[in-house]
């Protein structure tokens, strides 16, 4: 298959003016020869299929039976299995699945980009004419970034911290030989700005560090479509983003791809996003796609019953999905809808809450001080869930932290059960440690390695002298046993578990001393939809079990809905909008808190729309 | 910036003010005391006459309390005078200018092929593709840092100036003879350089932003060397810091072992003689260099990494 014919002649230099054959790019499969001149010996292939485009069935990429393994000391650990996949020009495809179906590596296996110890072990991935599977690295090296580009997960870890974004723009140009050193810089600020960024020439000067999440996976993008690549591979490319940065990073993405006819494999777990952007969707699991087909046709009509319990547990459409499934009196809507006997009822009572945190000073300045949390006051009522909802940096989390007393508060008061503990110190705070509890967002790091799960259910106990080993031991099984976990699990290390057993451990420790507030900080977003469904019932029951009250911090508005009872929508360090879930959620006052309700995927919102009267709670029609 | 630098400035002159003070206090505690090892020097020193000790103890200043020759001692070395060593009788800051510039061509070209093989043998190891090559690559820094520095020495000195009779075994002539005990200084600093960097151009490597520039369609070299290396250098360039101090104190032993008349062995004979005055004056010379190198050391930092200034400055902000 290697037809070393290069066209060299081909073009050459021209590439440096990007806009000028946008319209080339846009409707040729081999229509440009990126790298005819390189020396890469693959121009010639690549014009060979300069006529198969455009045309019914040829595919711009075909995936056919592709098989990825991992080297593994227990031997190969299979994760993807003949997997066949089509891609055509100026198409979006998501590949959905949950964290561990096989999606990232079949997204990075296109481009040979699998992480050590990841081996390609049959199958072809048939792009522009070219098979990338067989391809070798120095081939693979001129596909990527000029042919396919990447926009990766994590924009925050994705950028090297000590180049300036413009020259890392400017290196994709740089490494295919479509912009010389001089114009490189120049076309860089051009491709920022393409991407969506406000004064690209600033933005070309900076570091990463200076840029915020979102801008810097504009930058990627920039990077991504620097080389006017015939398809985009974006692997979760939101999912660490704020949910209103989301929706503009993906309405961009599909500007993008209507724009220029590029294609786009959309990976993701977030069947909203799917449902929103692709016209096709490919449903994975365990390494398998299990189904594919229309969009419409996937949600409306799922054939294969795990896309079917993939559509039940999307994280929007929960709240239907527990009314139906749990009609447990005790699960939380029913407790929302009590305007219990709030006075004597309130445990959290926090007032004026100010954190200020110093700035770096800059030349010349006099100090600065940022607010992360400006006046906030709310009530956590007992047997009560309220939720703290906000982006990155609204100061939520700072909140938080203010009323555990992990920080010290600049002003402001806290009243837990009655007490003063706003400058609590010894013995008192001790108490308060024991009152007030906390579950972390990832249970990956907040379990100790070395510690086993007993160990790791009993340290409070232990810490505060509670009981005998014996009843320790006893009272580890007994929390295992409420969080739905075996006690043969005692004796294992975190490791061992899954990150949905490892958030029930650590459940279980939080409940260990019986506190009565468990703040619960982002429990379910590091979590797969299924099991976030499963660890929010959890957290239901357990509070109608115990009465204890949870300050439940989220940026995910779907999660919030189905397990608060009051919301309190947070925005820069304050308070905007506190009130009832239902109310909140069906006539938002504060402009923020629609912008946040608009930024959930319009499918889901239509689902939840057209489920909300199903469910039986409340008939109030949508405001 | 001038704030940090004023900062790491004040932190510099703290270090050398501990370091003057406990080098005096443990060498006051010490058993035995310099006048009798120089009135007694070659001969017994139960002979020597105790009046005359008594005259000389007075005459050196050993007869007060300790705290005042403290406060004696230090004045007079905030304006450079470390006395005179008591078995020469020479300014002690005369016998370490002497010795000086030996020694800093020793540590100095040790420093630098330290740095250079050290570096290159980890951007190597890391670089080759070949697994059995990198295997072994990486395992020669751990037998670099284990290996004694004086057994170096001899197995150096025996194979190349008896054997094969490439470089004389001893003494301060020009660049032939600093090579041998500049390699011998070089391979411990050199072997911990290497085993730092590469593990940390390994870790580097994994990134998620290598694999973005993977995804530009970058080849090896340009990963390697455009991305990783920056990135991967700051922990080493922390320990080279470090490292100038193992340097002072492993050319002890070698000036030892090829006799070469450099300060490690001013400091070797004057421990030997109990020459107080010489000894605190090479510990506070030492903890300079370390003080002034580990400061260089902090400059750069920022102009590897934009991020470091900013950390910095947000940590001393008034809480």
């Amino acid at each position: 298959m290697t037809d070393h014919r290069t066209d060299s002649h081909g073009r050459t230099d021209s590439h440096g003016d990007a806009d000028s054959h946008d319209d080339t790019s846009a409707d040729g499969a081999g229509g440009i020869p990126t790298d005819g001149h390189s020396g890469d010996h693959d121009g010639g292939r690549n014009s060979d299929h300069c006529g198969d485009h455009g045309g019914t069935g040829a595919g711009l990429l075909a995936i056919r039976g592709l098989s990825v393994s991992y080297r593994t000391r227990t031997g190969p650990l299979p994760a993807v299995r003949g997997v066949d996949l089509d891609v055509e020009p100026g198409e979006i495809v998501a590949l959905v699945g949950e964290s561990g179906s096989g999606k990232s590596t079949l997204a990075h296996a296109i481009v040979g980009l699998l992480p050590a110890g990841g081996h390609i072990d049959a199958g072809s991935v048939r792009f522009g004419g070219h098979d990338l599977a067989a391809l070798s690295e120095r081939e693979l090296r001129a596909i990527r970034g000029a042919r396919i580009g990447l926009v990766p997960q994590d924009p925050t870890v994705s950028l090297n911290p000590v180049k300036r974004i413009g020259v890392q723009v400017a290196e994709v140009l740089r490494i295919h030989r479509l912009a010389t050193r001089r114009s490189a810089p120049l076309e860089a600020v051009a491709l920022l700005e393409r991407a969506g960024l406000a004064e690209p020439e600033i933005r070309a000067r900076q570091y990463p560090h200076e840029l915020s999440g979102g801008m810097r996976q504009r930058a990627l993008i920039a990077i991504a479509i620097a080389a006017q690549p015939k398809m985009i591979i974006a692997d979760e490319p939101t999912s660490a983003l704020d949910v209103t940065v989301q929706r503009l990073i993906l309405d961009h993405i599909q500007h993008l791809a209507d724009e220029f006819g590029t294609a786009v494999l959309l990976v993701t777990h977030d069947l909203g996003v799917a449902a929103d952007r692709a016209q096709r969707i490919a449903v994975m699991s365990q390494g398998r796609i299990v189904e594919s087909g229309p969009t419409a046709q996937i949600l409306d009509s799922p054939r294969d019953p795990y896309t079917q319990r993939l559509l039940r547990s999307a994280p929007s459409l929960t709240v239907v999905h527990t009314a139906h499934t749990v009609p447990r009196a005790r699960t939380s809507p029913s407790v929302a809808v009590e305007p219990s006997v709030v006075a004597e009822q309130s445990l959290v009572v926090v007032d004026n809450l100010v954190k200020e945190f110093p700035l770096p000073r800059t030349a010349g300045g006099s100090a600065r001080t940022l607010r992360a949390v400006s006046d906030v006051s709310f009530t956590v009522n007992r047997h009560e869930t309220l939720a703290l909802v906000g982006e990155s940096g609204s100061g939520k989390s700072t909140t938080a932290r203010l009323v555990l007393r992990l920080v010290d508060s600049t002003a402001g008061r806290i009243v837990l059960d009655g007490d003063d503990v706003t400058a609590a110190r010894g013995a008192r705070l001790r108490r308060l440690r024991r009152q007030a509890q906390i579950i972390y967002q990832n249970p990956y790091a907040s379990l100790d390695p070395r510690f086993s799960i007993k160990e790791v259910i009993t340290e409070p106990l232990r810490a505060f002298g509670v009981g005998d080993r014996a009843s320790r031991t006893a009272r580890a099984r007994d929390l295992l046993d409420r969080v739905a976990l075996p006690a043969s699990v005692l004796e294992r290390r975190p490791a061992e578990l899954s990150g949905g057993q490892r958030q029930r451990v650590a459940i279980a420790r939080a409940l260990a001393l019986a506190p009565q507030l468990v703040v619960c900080d982002e429990p379910v977003s590091a979590l797969d939809a299924s099991v976030q469904a499963q660890v929010l019932e959890l957290l239901a029951e357990l509070q109608a079990d115990t009465g204890v009250a949870y300050l439940f911090i989220s940026h995910d508005l779907a999660v919030v809905r189905q397990i608060a009872h009051r919301v309190a929508v947070m925005r820069a360090g304050q308070i905007v909008e506190t009130g009832p879930t239902d109310d909140l959620f069906t006539s938002p006052r504060h402009e923020y808190t629609r912008a946040l309700l608009e930024a959930i995927p319009r499918w889901s919102q239509q689902r939840q729309a057209a489920a909300s009267p199903s469910s039986g709670r409340t008939p109030s029609a949508k405001a | 910036m001038r704030r940090y630098v004023i900062r790491r400035l004040a932190q510099a002159v703290g270090v050398l003010w501990a370091a003057y003070t406990l080098s005096f206090l443990v060498l006051d505690y010490l058993p035995g005391d310099p006048v009798s090892a120089m009135a007694g020097a070659g001969m017994d020193s139960s002979v020597v006459d105790p009046a005359r000790l008594d005259e000389l103890k007075k005459q050196y200043g050993f007869d007060k309390p300790v705290l005042v020759q403290y406060v004696d001692y230090l004045s007079r070395a905030l304006r450079g005078d470390f006395g005179n060593s008591v078995s020469t009788g020479r300014s002690v800051t005369s016998v370490i200018a002497d010795a000086l510039p030996q020694t800093l061509q020793l540590t100095g070209m040790a420093l630098l092929l330290a740095t250079l093989f050290g570096g290159g043998l980890a951007l190597f190891a890391t670089y080759t593709s070949q697994r059995w090559l990198r295997q072994i690559l990486l395992s020669l820094p751990s037998l670099g840092v284990s290996i004694p520095t004086f057994w170096i020495g001899l197995m150096i000195v025996q194979l190349f100036s008896f054997r094969i009779r490439l470089f004389p075994a001893f003494g301060n002539d020009g660049l032939r003879g600093l090579i041998l005990p500049a390699v011998t200084l070089a391979i411990p600093t050199g072997a911990m350089v290497a085993q730092l960097l590469a593990k940390s151009l390994l870790t580097t490597l994994d990134e998620p932003y290598v694999q973005t520039a993977r995804a530009k369609g970058a080849g090896r070299a340009r990963i390697h060397l455009g991305h990783a290396l920056r990135n991967a250098s700051l922990p080493a360039l922390t320990i080279i810091g470090l490292l100038v101090g193992q340097l002072m104190a492993n050319a002890v032993v070698i000036e030892t072992v090829f006799a070469r008349n450099g300060l490690g062995r001013v400091t070797a004979a004057a421990v030997s003689i109990q020459d107080i005055p010489v000894v605190q004056g090479v510990v506070v010379f030492g903890a300079l260099v370390f003080v002034l190198v580990n400061l260089v050391v902090d400059l750069i930092y920022p102009l590897l990494d934009p991020r470091i200034v900013v950390a910095a400055t947000a940590r001393r902000s008034p809480a």
